[in-house]
C-alpha cells in the first residue's frame, strides 16, 4: 500500500535527527576534550529522544503492526528522507560544528514553525523539543564563534568546513513534495517562511565569526527525496547491522 | 498548573511513588522532581501519566520500570503512560526536591534570566555547593547527564554540577 503523505512527513522530520545523532554519536570517547565529547553525545541523545517520539508516532499512523524500531532498522537508504548535509561524515571538530550549526538554527525555526501544526502530536513533540534544540543552537553558534575568531589555524579550519558546506543548506530551503503536501493540509511546516529567517540568522553569527559568507551556489542535493550520497549507506550498514545479520532479533 | 498529589491520591499510593527516585539523581524523588503529571484511581486500577524530563532521558525508562516495581505486592495494578503534552518544566521541581539536589551537590535551577547569565554571559550567579561562594564558572553547557550543565568554582575550585533551568 502507498505510504500517507503525513506518515512520510513524520519520518522526514526524525530521519533528519537519527542520522545527525547518528554521526554525533560515532564521536562518543572521540572527542577533542572530555566536555566537548560529552556535549556533542548529549546533543546526539537529545535528537534520539526526538526520533523515538517521531518513530512511535509515524508506526501509530502506519497501523500495520510495526514499531518504533521496524521503522528505524528496517529500511532501505531510498526509504530515507534526511538532508544530505547531515549524512557528511566527522572529517574534523571544525565540520562537525559547521554541519551542527547549519542544521540546529533549521532546526529551531522549524520546530517553532511545528509547534503551530495542526496535527496535536506533532506540535506536542514540537514544543518539548525546541527546548533542547536550543540549546543545541547556543552550543554550535558559541564554537563557531570561538573557532572562527579564534587563532590563524582554527579559522581556517573553521572557514574551510563552512565553505564546503553552506552549498548543501539550499536543500533545507526548498521544500520536498512531502513539505508541500504537508504544509498544504496543515500539519507541515511552511519551508519558505523560515528561508529568511535562517539566511540572517547564519550569516548574522558567521559575519559576528568574522567568517566570510560562501558565494559559491548551491549544490543539487534531493536527500529529502530519498536520494542520498553514498555516505548513508555506510550509515546504516553500521546502524541496522544486527537486524540484517539477525532478522527480528530482540535484545 | 501543578497538582497537589499529596492531598488528590490515597495516602498509600502517594507514599509508594514517593519512594521511587530518579536513578541519576537517587535524592530526588520523582514526586519532587514533579515528573508525575496526574494519576488516576479506580478502585484497584492506578494510571500514571510521567511527563519526560528530556525526550532522551534514559532515566525514564527505569523510572516507569521502577514505578511498576514499587507496586508490586500491593493491592493496585499499575499502568504508566509518557506523556509530552504538557511539556515538563524545572519549575515543577518542588522546593523540597531543590533543597535535595543542593545537599547532595547539584546546584539547583536558577530563574529564566539569571540561568541564562550565567550560561550565556558567564555571569556569577550559580552558587557553588561546596562552598557556597557565587564566584564560579561555566565549564560545560552540558554536563553529566542531559539536564546538567559542569561549573567549578573559582574559590574552593571544587567542580559542580548544575541542573539547567528548562522551560
Amino acid at each position: 500500500m502507498h505510504d500517507s503523505n503525513l506518515y512520510r512527513y513524520i519520518l522526514s522530520l526524525g530521519d533528519n535527527s537519527m542520522i545527525l545523532g547518528h554521526r554525533l554519536s560515532e564521536l562518543c570517547g572521540h572527542g577533542p576534550t572530555l566536555e566537548t565529547d560529552i556535549a556533542l553525545t548529549n546533543i546526539s541523545l537529545d535528537l534520539f529522544g526526538e526520533v523515538r517520539n517521531y518513530f512511535q508516532y509515524a508506526a501509530k499512523v502506519k497501523a500495520d503492526g510495526s514499531t518504533e524500531d521496524d521503522i528505524a532498522h528496517q529500511r532501505g537508504s531510498r526509504a530515507f528522507y534526511n538532508l544530505i548535509l547531515l549524512e557528511q561524515p566527522n572529517t574534523n571538530f571544525a565540520y562537525v560544528i559547521a554541519r551542527q550549526f547549519l542544521f540546529d538554527v533549521f532546526h529551531k525555526l522549524n520546530l517553532q514553525a511545528l509547534t503551530k501544526s495542526t496535527d496535536k502530536q506533532l506540535s506536542a513533540i514540537a514544543v518539548k523539543s525546541l527546548k533542547e534544540a536550543t540549546y543545541h543552537v547556543r552550543f554550535s553558534s558559541d564554537w563557531v564563534k570561538r573557532l572562527g575568531d579564534g587563532t590563524e589555524e582554527s579559522r581556517a579550519k573553521m572557514q574551510g568546513a563552512i565553505d564546503d558546506l553552506y552549498p548543501f543548506t539550499g536543500e533545507l530551503l526548498r521544500p520536498s513534495k512531502i513539505e508541500e503536501e504537508a504544509y498544504k493540509e496543515g500539519y507541515g511546516t511552511d519551508i519558505f517562511a523560515i528561508k529568511d529567517s535562517y539566511v540572517q540568522e547564519v550569516q548574522r553569527i558567521l559575519a559576528e565569526a568574522k567568517l566570510t559568507i560562501p558565494t559559491s551556489p548551491y549544490r543539487f542535493a534531493k536527500g529529502k527525496e530519498g536520494f542520498h550520497t553514498e555516505y548513508l549507506d555506510y550509515i546504516l550498514q553500521d546502524f541496522q547491522y544486527m537486524q540484517k545479520t539477525y532478522p527480528n532479533m530482540q535484545w | 498548573m501543578i497538582i497537589d498529589l499529596k492531598h488528590t491520591i490515597p495516602a498509600e499510593i502517594f507514599d509508594l511513588l514517593a519512594k521511587v527516585t530518579d536513578p541519576e539523581i537517587p535524592v530526588l524523588s520523582i514526586i519532587d522532581l514533579g515528573v508525575v503529571h496526574q494519576v488516576e484511581v479506580t478502585q484497584n486500577e492506578v494510571y500514571i501519566e510521567l511527563m519526560p524530563t528530556y525526550t532522551g532521558c534514559p532515566a525514564m525508562d527505569v523510572m516507569q520500570e521502577d514505578i511498576v516495581k514499587a507496586f508490586e505486592g500491593s493491592n493496585y495494578s499499575v499502568q504508566v503512560q509518557l506523556i509530552l503534552s504538557p511539556a515538563w518544566t524545572s519549575d515543577r521541581i518542588s522546593q523540597k526536591g531543590k533543597a535535595a539536589l543542593k545537599a547532595y551537590g547539584v546546584a539547583p535551577p536558577v530563574e529564566t534570566t539569571a540561568d541564562k547569565a550565567a550560561l550565556l554571559e558567564g555571569a556569577n550567579i550559580i552558587a557553588c555547593t561546596n562552598c557556597g561562594s557565587q564566584h564560579t564558572q561555566l565549564v560545560s553547557q552540558f554536563g553529566s547527564t542531559a539536564c546538567k550543565a559542569l561549573f567549578k568554582c573559582l574559590d574552593c575550585l571544587e567542580p559542580f554540577d548544575y541542573f539547567k533551568c528548562l522551560k
